[in-house]
């Protein structure tokens, strides 16, 4: 699976910000196509890979069997509920136990998959993460071409090359406002076009 | 289709491998050598190139002994690498993306299957004629309108450059050469060993003396002393290999010379492509060498015009 994805993704890997590395970190990138959790985990290297769990709608993959056992059984996804969540369900808190003080993360906090050329602006669950573990380092990465190779709606894929960049990790700044915070994380992710 | 292994081709392939040993072993003199950066710069990206050059001979030479079936397959790949590097610096939108997959998995296939089964006739118009026709009713059934004849050439010159043209190559193996029947796979070896020497000394003609640039805003590697002195070694030592062609020695000449010469066009051509799209290099899968289709882009131009000439004056 992990040899498929790489293939079909073309996967150009580039760290321009930092190394890979097994401490605990939480990914977080753009959202074009259905590939990018399968993508980002697949290129990462055995020993981080096996540390880190893509954090997936729960709505999407549990709707069908496949789907479900690929997340369940292939790349250990972390599935929460993103439609309605409630004390007893919640996703935030979820996550935070799956993490434990080892676990690392790969999340996409525009909270669904869209085709514009810029991301959309992010859902607040980084901030809150990046808040209740403030010794955790969040990673920018940028997926780009993935949109190309398995557009929404499509089934098959078409080969193209995609790439996926990985910047420097950022943390919470001591007095920074939740948007303000957002509006910095989504714009780590856009600078890495250019780099 | 198959390779007689006549001692004509162990020279070929002797004198390859003498070739590859002694650049390596200039490399590694050149490495020791080097004193500022920028020069040992460019030596690291030589010995890579060498590198490279050890492993696209040993899989060419693997692809040569299973015959032409092996060399069948290795084009098709290259095709399929090339194609996939050159769509995805084109810029095409969802509405093509059911015409890309028909491009990448049944056009490029089927016009290797063509090669493969000898049928010239289909293989000669199957991607100018058909193709050319069904890449764009099948974008118009997609419904975009956008820019739709701009994303439609693209496709049809992607398919084009990377699977028609490249597929003259293995093409080879189907011209009937009188007096030179089971023997088509030493052609084929001289026709790419003609358009890669071309390349390489083109390279270092222009490292070594070159001053004039040819089209510096398309290519700044390219030089005339770079072009004169790579075409013209180039030529002789097509001439000097007449012995394992059809040809007589000057007839040799003359189509290392043609070889040559669109070899240093499909260059140029693909280098302005690159420069428009503002990327070095087509890819990253060769190591100093860049993409595949910075490779095979002299061979794009060179494989239809070497099998026509040779299919028009020799069978």
């Amino acid at each position: 699976m992990v040899f498929l994805a790489r293939l079909v993704s073309g996967a150009n890997i580039r760290w321009s910000g930092c190394a890979p590395d097994t401490r605990q970190r939480i990914y977080f990138a753009n959202h074009t196509s259905n590939l990018d959790a399968l993508v980002l985990w697949a290129v990462l290297p055995p020993d981080v890979r096996s540390l880190t769990r893509p954090v997936a709608a729960r709505d999407y993959w549990a709707a069908g069997k496949i789907r479900f056992h690929v997340a369940e059984n292939i790349f250990h996804a972390i599935l929460i509920e993103r439609k309605r969540p409630t004390a007893r369900d919640n996703p935030i808190e979820q996550i935070l136990s799956e993490m434990g003080d080892k676990r690392s993360i790969i999340i996409f906090p525009e909270g669904g998959r869209f085709s514009g050329p810029e991301p959309m602006p992010f859902k607040g669950g980084l901030y809150h993460l990046a808040r209740k573990r403030p010794d955790v380092e969040l990673v920018p990465v940028l997926m780009d071409n993935l949109n190309r190779i398995l557009p929404k709606g499509e089934v098959l894929p078409v080969p193209l090359i995609g790439h996926v960049t990985f910047g420097a990790p950022m943390r919470l700044l001591p007095d920074e406002t939740k948007p303000s915070f957002l509006e910095r994380a989504r714009t780590e992710v856009i600078r890495l076009r250019e780099s | 289709m198959k390779l007689k292994l006549d001692n004509e081709t162990y020279w070929l392939v002797g004198a390859v491998l003498f070739l590859l040993m002694i650049s390596t072993l200039i490399g590694q003199y050149l490495r020791v050598r080097a004193r500022s950066e920028s020069v040992a710069k460019t030596v690291t990206n030589l010995n890579a190139r060498i590198k490279a050059w050890w492993i696209m001979v040993g899989i060419f030479g693997l692809a040569m002994l299973t015959g032409g079936i092996g060399s069948v397959v290795l084009f098709g790949l290259t095709s399929f690498l090339a194609l996939r590097e050159f769509i995805t610096l084109t810029p095409t939108k969802p509405g093509d993306h059911r015409t890309l997959f028909w491009a990448f998995f049944v056009i490029t296939p089927l016009q290797y299957w063509l090669v493969a089964s000898g049928w010239y006739g289909l293989f000669a118009i199957f991607i100018p004629v058909y193709a050319f026709l069904f890449v764009p009713l099948r974008s118009a059934i997609s419904g975009d309108c956008d820019r739709f004849l701009e994303r439609t050439a693209k496709i049809q010159w992607g398919l084009m450059i990377c699977v028609y043209c490249v597929s003259h190559a293995p093409a080879i193996f189907l011209l009937n050469i009188p007096g030179f029947e089971g023997q088509n796979g030493k052609l084929l070896f001289y026709f790419i060993l003609i358009v890669q020497i071309s390349d390489v000394l083109q390279y270092v003609w222009g490292k070594t003396l070159g001053r004039h640039k040819i089209a510096p805003m398309v290519s700044p590697n390219k030089t005339w002393e770079g072009f004169v002195g790579g075409v013209a070694t180039a030529t002789l030592i097509g001439a000097g290999l007449w012995w394992a062609t059809p040809f007589t020695p000057w007839q040799s000449a003359g189509m290392s010379l043609a070889i040559t010469l669109m070899g240093f066009a499909g260059g140029l051509v693909m280098s302005a492509i690159k420069r428009d799209r503002g990327v070095k290099d087509y890819g990253t899968l060769i190591e100093g060498h860049g993409g595949v289709m910075d490779r095979i882009d002299s061979i794009c131009f060179a494989a239809p015009v070497f099998f026509h000439l040779t299919r028009y004056y020799f069978t």
